[in-house]
């Protein structure tokens, strides 16, 4: 099947779920992502079951934050 | 070193002046010559936050900065963030959070807010390293 990864077009075996994508894509520091499927945000905690399907389209969006309330 | 337009930093202070008392936050992108990165387009984003003290970005409007950097050809540098009353330099929460160390983390002081004052910094860990901005006047 092929889904679509960070724009890019590939092509990926039948039954592949978020967490093997992100194996399989060797994304580093995995804990700070969150990840988009068609536009919908998944829940972290499901990526180990929720499955991808033929023409899918992936984000993967590293969190972003900070904050200045402990300046040294 | 980092360049950035004046137009830009003009872009980032506004925006972060009109966000107080909260934080403000967003994405720059741009393109790489050499040691050199070049800031063409700065995003300024919603801190989902809303706090004087802390930020994340928007996810749904950072999904929607990718694309627009991803169609325009441009390079993903890094973030900016302001701190409201506190100094441009990282906070122990800003090190905590951030995971590339090859990223530009940009932060606008609004200490004085006639002069806002921006410095980029490479985190890497604990360790900060202050990265040369130089603010250009003409658009790049």
């Amino acid at each position: 099947m092929k889904i679509t990864v960070a724009g890019e077009t590939k092509e990926f075996n039948e039954g592949l779920t978020i967490a093997e994508l992100i194996r399989q894509e060797n994304i580093e520091n995995p804990d700070y992502i969150t990840v988009s499927v068609n536009d919908e945000f998944a829940d972290n905690e499901n990526f180990p079951s929720i499955e991808l399907h033929d023409g899918d389209a992936v984000e993967f969006l590293y969190f972003m934050g900070g904050g200045s309330y402990v300046i040294l | 070193m980092i360049i950035i337009s004046k137009d830009d930093f003009q872009k980032i202070a506004d925006y972060a002046l009109s966000e107080l008392p909260n934080e403000a936050c967003g994405l720059i992108a741009g393109r790489i010559e050499g040691n050199d990165k070049i800031i063409e387009k700065v995003y300024l984003l919603s801190n989902i936050d809303k706090s004087n003290e802390h930020f994340s970005l928007d996810p749904k409007e950072q999904l929607a900065a990718v694309r627009d950097m991803r169609k325009l050809g441009l390079l993903p540098l890094g973030n900016w963030h302001s701190h409201p009353s506190s100094p441009s330099r990282p906070s122990e929460e800003d090190k905590r959070l951030a995971y590339d160390k090859t990223a530009s983390y940009l932060i606008l002081s609004l200490m004085d807010k006639d002069k806002p004052v921006l410095n980029s910094f490479h985190i890497d860990g604990a360790e900060t390293q202050r990265e040369e901005l130089v603010i250009k006047e003409n658009k790049l």
